[in-house]
């Protein structure tokens, strides 16, 4: 079974609520929606306070091509535009709605009914617009807007797309779920995007705990022209796009590069899902699936949220937080960061909640490195975490980006793996959040 | 005997030549310096604290005889009496500047604001910072984990325990301003010393409005104005929804610190004030009015 080269290491993968069937989560009174819910400049409202809007109505339009349109969750009235607080007690810019009736009346032009809508006949063009009229970004995680991805920079050429269905994190579920129950519309949805891409070749890779996926893929593969299903081996964080990229067609991403570079685009599955809907069924990006998990949560489970729906909602839909709570996580274990507050309204990023009990949510007291370099062997990409953590306590920044502080992907994996308990990814997410503001500040020089 | 004479004349004729070699190479390829840098890099502190702006002692030294003037160029470690002598060198008056000091613009202990998260990863202001707004819920105020105590070469700095909150030794500090440079919150500012160390600064920078910033602190500036309104220098602005105290236009009068709803208003090393049945907001001069 393949998988990527360098680095990783093997968590415990809990996936405690990989049982439980997508519930939908009922409608907010009042649906919170932030501006920026992607990579790139934040959304420009084109609402007014007072307005009435439906579900599925443009409330806020892309600012650059590097932005994404955010669209209304519920029907009702635009309260205020103002600032929200987010789950790290930062503000946002946010369009607050408040639900009118039940909050559910949809725009005429989306398409509700259950049906599989399998034709096709627009121009790759067209699914582009479609896909960016709807405000969709990677679901996965880093909310890239998928427009951008979809449009290969000249001199690239796209020869593969690689759909990540890993799921490495630990605990999360919602894009097994969501695979389980939407297969068909998610092949459907890498059919679009091979036409928007123009190319023939897709490939989906899966971590070989989810069996039960990776059998109905192969089963619909048979069927689709074109899709291969590749079972990858179990291992974090295999759903990184570089390393995806490597275990799938065995290719390195250069330094610094995109993936577009080597000739692949990588796609969530779950973001497939929203082209499916996007294009075939008109709806915008308005709700995702979210995991509310831990070990000693209620029902833990998969639910279908509406953005802008306040987190606390959704916890209580799983039981609300247990007593020996210690840390809610916003993410998975591994990537996710624990949360100050839970008044933060649910959109496109978060893709789970994870509470941890009290006792396994503790730090423990830093020793000595002894150079053991376990660190070094877990890295998947390639650097070498004691010396950095020793350039960022010392605040030798041109020393970092000589040792490529900016391949970090933040995996966590040096963390996971050091045995004296250093704080490696505290100073490297330091030393990347300072090294990049240096190189910004460089290049706008320029 | 020869061989001894020969082998001492040959030596000897090669260490004559090497030496007048040696003189003639640094004759021609000496670098002029003037004498003056090393005179006035004697009188500085030596402490390559890097507080004036320039790299260390040396290079303030040479930054001063190259300038030719001490315009914008002050030790603030050293002082008045070191930029005296550094002048005198110079062959130039020097006007006294004014002595400042760091002064810690927060107010959050944490009976003031109580904490609503606790954080558990390095106790490190920078990276904490990196990482979400704080533990309380205002996000402008300080960290508390001490970044600043850890950039003083003085020890002028402690963490208080009782209240969380950093406290400048008023004698020890000598505004070279790495705590300020050190704060990712700039919390931290020099201000004028003032005369017995009597001082009167705005104790908060929080930037939301009134009713955000109290929820979080009860010692939070609400930017009421009150302050500005009180008085009659011109010395108080307020903005962003905070108040902010200019120290060159401050005459120390404390009327703001009278009027101020919160507390945010700070005024130390004041005598206590009178009784309130005489005038408490009388214009007072300080270094007469010692109670």
């Amino acid at each position: 079974m393949k998988t990527f080269r360098i680095g990783g290491v093997h968590p415990h993968d809990n996936k405690l609520s990989a049982g439980n069937a997508i519930e939908k989560l009922p409608l907010p009174k009042q649906a919170i929606v932030p501006l920026s819910q992607h990579i790139g400049a934040p959304a420009q409202p084109i609402v007014e306070k007072g307005e009435r809007v439906k579900v599925g109505q443009l409330i806020a339009q892309a600012a650059s091509f590097m932005s994404a349109n955010v669209h209304a969750p519920i029907s009702g009235t635009v309260t205020k535009i103002d600032t929200a607080i987010d789950a790290w007690g930062m503000p946002m810019p946010a369009i607050y709605i408040d639900a009118e009736g039940d909050g559910d009346e949809w725009l005429e032009t989306i398409d509700r009914t259950p049906d599989i809508n399998r034709i096709c006949k627009l121009e790759p063009e067209q699914i582009i617009e479609k896909i960016k009229d709807a405000g969709i970004v990677g679901l996965g995680g880093a909310c890239f807007p998928t427009h951008v991805k979809l449009m290969p920079p000249p001199g690239c050429k796209a020869e593969v797309l690689i759909v990540n269905a890993v799921e490495c994190e630990p605990y999360l579920t919602c894009d097994h779920r969501l695979m389980l129950e939407h297969a068909e519309e998610i092949f459907i949805g890498i059919s679009l995007l091979k036409r928007a891409l123009k190319i023939e070749r897709a490939i989906v890779g899966i971590e070989n705990n989810k069996r039960d996926a990776i059998e109905l893929f192969q089963k619909m593969a048979d069927r689709h022209f074109g899709i291969e299903v590749c079972p990858l081996k179990l291992r974090y964080p295999q759903g990184g796009e570089k390393q995806l990229i490597d275990a799938t067609i065995g290719r390195q991403v250069p330094s610094g590069a995109l993936p577009i570079s080597v000739g692949a685009v990588v796609d969530n599955v779950a973001t497939v899902f929203a082209v499916y809907e996007a294009v075939q069924k008109n709806k915008p990006l308005i709700e995702r699936v979210m995991t509310v998990t831990g070990n000693s949560v209620k029902h833990p489970g998969n639910y279908l949220v509406r953005f802008g729906t306040p987190l606390q909602d959704v916890i209580d839909a799983a039981g609300g937080i247990p007593d020996d709570t210690g840390k809610i996580v916003a993410g998975g274990p591994m990537m996710g960061r624990a949360m100050q507050n839970t008044d933060m309204p649910a959109h496109k990023r978060t893709s789970g909640l994870l509470m941890i009990p009290a006792s396994e949510s503790i730090r423990r007291e830093p020793q000595n490195c002894m150079r053991c370099g376990q660190c070094v062997e877990a890295c998947p990409m390639g650097l070498e975490p004691y010396l950095l953590i020793r350039l960022a306590e010392q605040k030798r920044w041109d020393e970092m980006e000589q040792n490529k502080i900016m391949d970090c992907i933040e995996c966590g994996c040096c963390l996971y793996s050091c045995p004296s308990y250093q704080p490696l990814l505290d100073y490297v997410r330091l030393g990347k959040t300072t090294v990049g503001g240096i190189i910004r500040a460089r290049n706008a020089k320029k | 005997m020869n061989t001894i004479l020969i082998s001492l004349a040959v030596l000897g004729g090669i260490g004559c030549l090497a030496a007048i070699i040696l003189y003639a190479v640094a004759q021609t390829f000496k670098v002029h310096e003037d004498p003056r840098i090393d005179q006035i890099e004697a009188v500085l502190p030596g402490a390559n604290c890097g507080g004036c702006g320039k790299p260390g002692c040396r290079g303030f030294a040479e930054a001063c005889v190259k300038a030719g003037n001490l315009e914008g160029l002050r030790c603030p470690v050293g002082g008045d009496d070191t930029m005296a002598k550094v002048g005198a060198i110079l062959g130039i008056e020097v006007t006294a500047g004014d002595a400042l000091v760091a002064v810690v613009r927060c107010n959050g202990s944490c009976a003031n604001r109580p904490k609503t998260s606790q954080y558990n990863g390095t106790r490190s202001c920078i990276i904490m910072n990196n990482l979400y707004a704080g533990e309380t819920a205002c996000r402008y105020g300080c960290l508390g984990c001490g970044d600043c105590v850890a950039a003083c070469q003085f020890g002028a700095i402690h963490m208080n325990p009782e209240t969380g909150l950093p406290e400048v030794d008023d004698d020890k500090c000598t505004a070279c301003g790495a705590c300020a440079k050190a704060c990712p919150k700039n919390i931290i500012e020099l201000r004028k010393k003032g005369p017995k160390n009597r001082r009167i600064f705005v104790s908060c920078v929080n930037k939301d409005k009134g009713g955000v910033a109290r929820k979080a602190c009860k010692a939070a500036c609400i930017g009421c104005g009150k302050c500005v309104k009180e008085c009659a220098f011109d010395a108080i602005v307020v903005e962003n929804n905070v108040a902010y105290i200019d120290y060159t236009k401050c005459r120390l009068c404390r009327k703001c610190e009278a009027v101020c709803p919160t507390g945010a208003i700070h005024a130390p090393n004041f005598p206590p004030r009178k009784p309130a049945d005489t005038q408490p907001t009388a214009p007072t001069q300080p270094e007469t009015s010692q109670a």
